[in-house]
Parts: C-alpha cells; sequence; structure tokens
C-alpha cells in the first residue's frame, strides 16, 4: 500500500503524533506559537471517546493533565514559554509522583511575554531546571515536520515507560512550517503502554522500590492508593525516613542515568572524519546541516551531532565528538545554554564556540559558515 | 427535597472507611477537621457509596491532609490545585465519585481562581472547605478568611483586609449546591453531606472550623471547647431560625443549613451530550 503523503503543519503533525500514540486527554491553555495543538485536539479527542478541556490557565492545565493520566488515559498539554513558566510547579509533582505525560513546549522569544511570534530556543534550561528540587527530566528536540510527529510518539512511548512526564521542545519555525510528510499506518512506529499492576489491591505498591519502575493502576480500578507529592515511601504515603527518602529521590533519577542509551537519541552527518563539529537542535540544526553541506563541497571537514534528545544530555556523543574535532561549534537562538552543557562535556578537549541569537530571527546558514570557514 | 431527619447514626464504625495504620493523624488537639471528617464519612455511608469509586482530592495544609487516612483512590496535590487535579480526573472518568478537602487558604487564596472556575463548569464535586480562618499548617497566618481585627502571625497589629465569603462566592461562580455546616453541629453536618454528595454538579460545603493552637491562642479563645461554643452560641445561626430572628440577632454572624441549591447541566454530562455527539455525527 502507499504510504499516505500529507502537507502539514509542525503543529499539526504534534496532534497527530500523539492521537497517533494513543492520546485520549488534552487540558491547556491557549497561547501562540502552540495554539493550533489543542484546537485540532478539541476537534479530534471528542471522535475517538478521548476528552478535551481548556483549563483556566497553565497551572491548571498541567494538573488536570496529570489527573487525567492518573484516571488511566493517555495525557498531553501544550504551551510557550509563559505557559511552560506556569507548568513547573505541577511538573515538579508529575516527576515525583511518577505520572506518565506529555508536555509540548513550543519555543517563543523571551524573557516574560518577549516575542510571541517569534522563534527561540531559550527554554532548554528551564525544560531541566524550571521545575525545583533534583528530578528526572526527558526533553525531546524535533526538527523537522515529519520529526515531530515521530518524536511526540516517542514522547508517549518514553514517558509511559519510564513512569515520567517528558517535554517537547521546538522552536515556532519548525511548529509553523508545513512539510510534507508520511502519516504512519498502525503498527508502523511502535507504540508503548503503562505497566499495569497484575498482583492484588492489597499487595500493590506504587512506588514498589525492588523495582526502578513500578507499575501504574489507575484510579478507580479498585487499586486504593494514595498519591502525595511530598516525600514517600513504597506504599506512597508521605515519611520522615531518612533512609526512604534517600532511596526514592535517588531511583526517580536513577530510572533515567540506567536507561541512557534508551532515551537518547541522536542524528549524525559526516561526523566520520569531522575536524569541525556542529552541535544544534530544532530549526537551528536545520541551517547547520546546509552549511555542513557546503563546507563539504569545498573540502571542509565539518560535521553534525543533532540530538533529539537534549536531556539527558548526549554526554557520549558530544564526548567523542570532543575527542575528533579541533571545534565544535554550537549555533543557539538563545545567549547561551546548550553551550555550556557541551563545553562541560568537551572538558577542555577542544574549543567550543557557540554562536547565539536573540533577535527574533532564525540563524542562517550563512552565518555558520563564516565560522567553520574561520577555523577550516 | 429538604433536609430530611436522619436517625443517629451512632455507635458508628468509622474504621471500615479509615486506613488505621496511617493513625494518629497530624492534627493538633482541638482542631476540629477530625469531626468534619467523622461527618463525613457518615454522610458516605448514608449513600452507600463504594470506596472503589470515591476518589478525595486535596491541595496543601492541615486539612489537605485528610485523604491520606480515608480508603478511597486518594491524591494529595499542590497547593491550591486540588480542583483542577480533581476536574482531570472526573473528566477522564466519570464514574469516580469526587470529594475535595481544601482549606480556606488553599481555596479562596492561592486556589481562588481553580475554585471559581470549578464553580462555573458545575462539574460534578464535592468541595469541603474546611474554614478555620487561619493557615494552619504554616502556623497562623491570616487568610482570605480571617475577621477584621483578627490577631495572625502576619496580622499582628489585626487584620486589615475584608474576608470572602465562600458560600457567596460558591454561588455567585455558578456552584449549584452551596452550603454552610460547622465542627459543632455534628448531626446537621452529615446530613448537609448526605445531601451534598446526592446532588449532581458542583457542590460545595463550607464547614465553619476552629484552630485553637494558632487562631485561638493569638485570639485570646483559649481552649478548644471554648471555641466550639463560640460557634455555637456566637457564631451562627441555621436557616430556619433567619426569617425569625431579628436583624440585630444576625449581625456579624453566619448562617447555617443549604443555602443554594439549582439544577444546572453537569460538565461530564454536557461534554458527552454535546460535544461527543456533534463530534461523531
Ligand atoms: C506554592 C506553595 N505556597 C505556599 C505553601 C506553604 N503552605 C502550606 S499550607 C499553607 C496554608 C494552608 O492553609 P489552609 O488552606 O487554610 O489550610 P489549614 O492548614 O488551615 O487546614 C501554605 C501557605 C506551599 N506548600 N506551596
Amino acid at each position: 500500500m502507499a504510504a499516505k503523503k500529507k502537507l502539514m503543519q509542525g503543529n499539526e503533525a504534534c496532534a497527530a503524533g500523539a492521537l497517533y500514540a494513543g492520546c485520549k486527554f488534552y487540558a491547556g491553555y491557549p497561547i501562540t506559537p502552540s495554539t493550533e495543538v489543542a484546537e485540532i485536539m478539541s476537534v479530534e479527542l471528542p471522535k475517538i471517546g478521548g476528552k478535551f478541556i481548556q483549563m483556566e490557565d497553565e497551572i491548571a492545565s498541567m494538573a488536570a493533565t496529570i489527573g487525567g493520566s492518573l484516571a488511566g488515559l493517555k495525557s498531553l498539554t501544550a504551551t510557550s514559554g509563559p505557559g511552560f513558566s506556569l507548568k513547573q510547579e505541577a511538573l515538579g509533582y508529575a516527576c515525583i509522583t511518577e505520572v506518565p505525560c506529555v508536555i509540548i513546549n513550543v519555543m517563543r522569544g523571551g524573557p516574560s511575554t518577549g516575542y510571541p511570534t517569534g522563534p527561540s530556543q531559550s527554554d532548554i534550561m528551564q525544560a531541566k531546571w524550571g521545575t525545583h528540587g533534583d528530578h528526572p527530566v526527558i526533553a525531546l528536540t524535533p526538527a523537522y515536520v515529519q520529526e515531530i510527529l515521530d518524536e511526540t510518539v516517542r514522547a508517549f512511548n518514553l514517558s509511559e515507560k519510564y513512569r515520567t512526564p517528558v517535554i517537547v521542545l521546538f522552536d515556532e519555525i519548525v511548529g509553523h512550517m508545513r512539510e510534507p510528510i508520511t502519516i504512519p499506518e498502525p503498527g508502523d512506529l511502535e507504540v508503548v503502554d503503562r505497566e499495569k499492576p497484575d498482583c492484588t489491591p492489597e499487595e500493590y505498591k506504587p512506588y514498589d522500590d525492588t523495582k526502578l519502575i513500578a507499575p501504574l493502576a489507575p484510579f478507580g480500578d479498585g487499586y486504593r492508593f494514595h498519591v502525595t507529592g511530598l516525600n514517600h515511601s513504597e506504599d506512597g504515603f508521605p515519611t520522615n525516613n531518612s533512609e526512604m527518602i534517600d532511596k526514592n529521590n535517588r531511583r526517580i533519577m536513577q530510572k533515567i542515568d540506567d536507561n541512557i542509551d534508551d532515551i537518547c537519541k541522536n542524528d549524525e552527518s559526516n561526523l566520520e572524519d569531522a575536524e569541525i563539529g556542529l552541535f544544534a537542535v530544532g530549526s537551528t540544526s536545520r541551517s547547520a546541516k546546509f552549511s555542513v553541506n557546503a563546507a563539504r563541497e569545498k573540502g571542509i571537514k565539518a560535521g553534525l551531532l543533532r540530538p533529539l534528545t537534549i536531556w539527558p544530555f548526549p554526554d557520549k556523543a558530544v564526548s567523542e565528538l570532543a575527542e575528533k574535532c579541533k571545534v565544535i561549534i554550537v549555533p543557539e537562538l538563545n545567549l547561551g545554554q546548550m553551550v555550556n552543557e557541551v563545553k562541560r562535556v568537551a572538558a577542555g578537549r577542544c574549543e567550543v564556540i557557540g554562536i547565539h541569537r536573540v533577535d527574533g530571527e532564525p540563524i542562517k546558514p550563512a552565518q555558520i559558515t563564516e565560522l567553520i570557514e574561520k577555523y577550516s | 427535597m429538604a433536609v430530611a431527619k436522619q436517625k443517629l447514626s451512632v455507635p458508628f464504625d468509622y474504621d471500615k472507611y479509615l486506613r488505621k495504620d496511617k493513625l494518629p493523624h497530624i492534627w493538633c488537639p482541638g482542631c476540629g477537621h477530625g469531626i468534619v471528617l467523622k461527618s463525613l464519612l457518615r454522610a458516605i455511608d448514608n449513600k452507600e457509596l463504594s470506596k472503589d469509586d470515591l476518589c478525595m482530592v486535596s491541595g496543601i495544609g492541615c486539612s489537605s491532609r485528610t485523604p491520606g487516612y480515608v480508603d478511597f483512590n486518594t491524591l494529595h496535590t499542590i497547593h491550591g490545585r486540588a480542583f483542577s487535579f480533581a476536574t482531570g480526573l472526573k473528566l477522564a472518568k466519570p464514574s469516580l465519585k469526587m470529594i475535595i478537602a481544601t482549606g480556606d487558604g488553599d481555596a479562596m487564596a492561592i486556589g481562588g481562581n481553580h475554585f471559581i472556575h470549578t464553580c462555573r463548569r458545575n462539574i460534578d464535586m464535592l468541595i469541603i472547605v474546611y474554614s478555620n480562618a487561619i493557615y494552619g499548617m504554616t502556623g497562623g497566618q491570616s487568610s482570605p478568611t480571617t475577621p477584621i481585627g483578627s490577631i495572625a502571625t502576619t496580622a499582628r497589629y489585626g487584620n486589615v483586609e475584608p474576608p470572602f465569603d465562600i458560600c457567596e462566592m460558591a454561588k455567585a461562580a455558578g456552584a449549584t449546591f452551596v452550603a454552610r455546616g460547622t465542627a459543632y453541629h455534628t448531626q446537621e453536618l452529615e446530613r448537609t453531606f448526605t445531601e451534598a454528595l446526592g446532588h449532581k454538579g458542583t457542590a460545595v460545603v463550607e464547614v465553619i472550623d476552629s484552630c485553637p493552637i494558632y487562631f485561638g491562642r493569638m485570639n485570646k479563645q483559649r481552649g478548644a471547647s471554648e471555641m466550639m461554643e463560640n460557634i455555637e452560641k456566637n457564631g451562627t445561626f441555621s436557616v430556619k431560625q433567619a426569617d425569625k430572628l431579628p436583624d440585630e440577632k444576625k449581625e456579624g454572624k453566619l448562617v447555617r443549613g443549604i443555602l443554594h441549591r439549582v439544577e444546572r447541566p453537569e460538565y461530564c454530562e454536557q461534554y458527552d451530550k454535546l460535544i461527543v455527539a456533534k463530534a461523531t455525527k
């Protein structure tokens, strides 16, 4: 059968990916440039027995999304900068209570209301550190419309598998761009559902610490358990026992750390013999790819490392890059966020240089090419 | 239907609804929160509700610790947001019977926006506001229901802010069942909860409660029983007495009983009836 091709906008592909993954619940609050995701979900979810609700703000949206997931439905919310800030407290709640859910952040210029219709990549660090306390974070960074669909599916899969919120970050350019994509048929992409308990309700421990990730029972199915954002023990109830607090705080980090290879995903081009490395995500990585191709035509050994998972940070891939390159160039639509992570991993083994832009315009290939040529 | 007189339900086996291994509770001696919970459990029993369907959600505060002690599906969330978590749960799984446990600070300050929008949607849930006119958990700061002139740790010279009337607020925002009870009038509170649990839509019950440790000590109402008596003698009058009492006897007091009850389409039902019906046509 011929694959179904369709011209789609990034935000539209995001909604399509969510539906493909089995999302049945959406709670959100409108904000440019993410609003199309909400609008599409409001139309599509009721058709398949799902639920959509427009809440009174992003705090409520994040909370309702967690509620929807605890009732057993795969749940989604989408937002942008200011809304992402408001979601942070409840996002931390999802981390410690280990409730799967997916948060889309179509990044716009900031700080504050900033530049609603301008692209940005300035929430990279907020995705990692926005909510207080040590906590696990998975964040994905698609750069093409097709990838937005595929990565939204992967976001749900990781979220269900690791019982943790997953953030998908893409900039306004990719969110609003239209590209022809292939719509996957059922079965083409893997779809993961959370593990449910097979023990009796009496035996059920929602945070069973003999497991890295305990199965999650939906509310209302006979497993009457307790969920709290306080430090809790295996049975879900608050505890002051420092040993248990320590164990649980470490376990929720460990479930990510122990599975880095499963969670991290990179797209590499021309890296085998690269001397000049580029590290970029989203729309910026498209410019970088263009510049790498142009450099290769001139015989300059440039290559691109394009992470599709930005958190956990791709330490291994960046370390390999630092080994072989004399310089790593990090173009990003902010004043220096990923570049410091690259410097941390490179640890002086090569030069690391950022290209930063915060005027609401994309980083164009010419700007990157100039630097590549300078180092060639 | 009027509030039907029910026979006294003592002795009552509270244990069948409590997580006994999680006791003793954290509430201070003399706190009214436990009394409110007991009235609620009797009401739940009156309605023969299933523990598997019951879902209690709370925010943060002393009152919000209630869900930890009851053997239902229980969710202790973040400050002020219980309504929003509960909205997600209820919409996703309408078979859940939702009860929110919240404090006057949790519901009226940080959660005020969510409170009014929940009432506006008329989503099916019972909201119990444990109203002790103070922030108990954080040690006695003023709340949006602290009376003018009262002392709190953040209002040492007397509170200058006028308090909210929780019931008026609920009614104005669209709640379809609004009642006020007290931790003193326990049988009446049980009946009120029983009625509220039978109501379809957002039901708000404000329970006048007392915090002897913080509010009491700072406001020279030393004993817990003294504070309870105060609720009885000087604090409230019933809806039935309302017509008979002269205005001067009502001044400064709150009216108890079911204050407002109307029928209006419930959110989850409307969602199915209108939205799903149109979308799948
Ligand atoms: C976001 C946030 N802000 C502040 C607090 C601190 N805090 C905990 S409980 C509370 C007040 C609770 O008062 P109330 O809702 O009246 O309940 P009570 O303890 O009196 O039952 C506050 C301010 C918090 N936990 N979270």
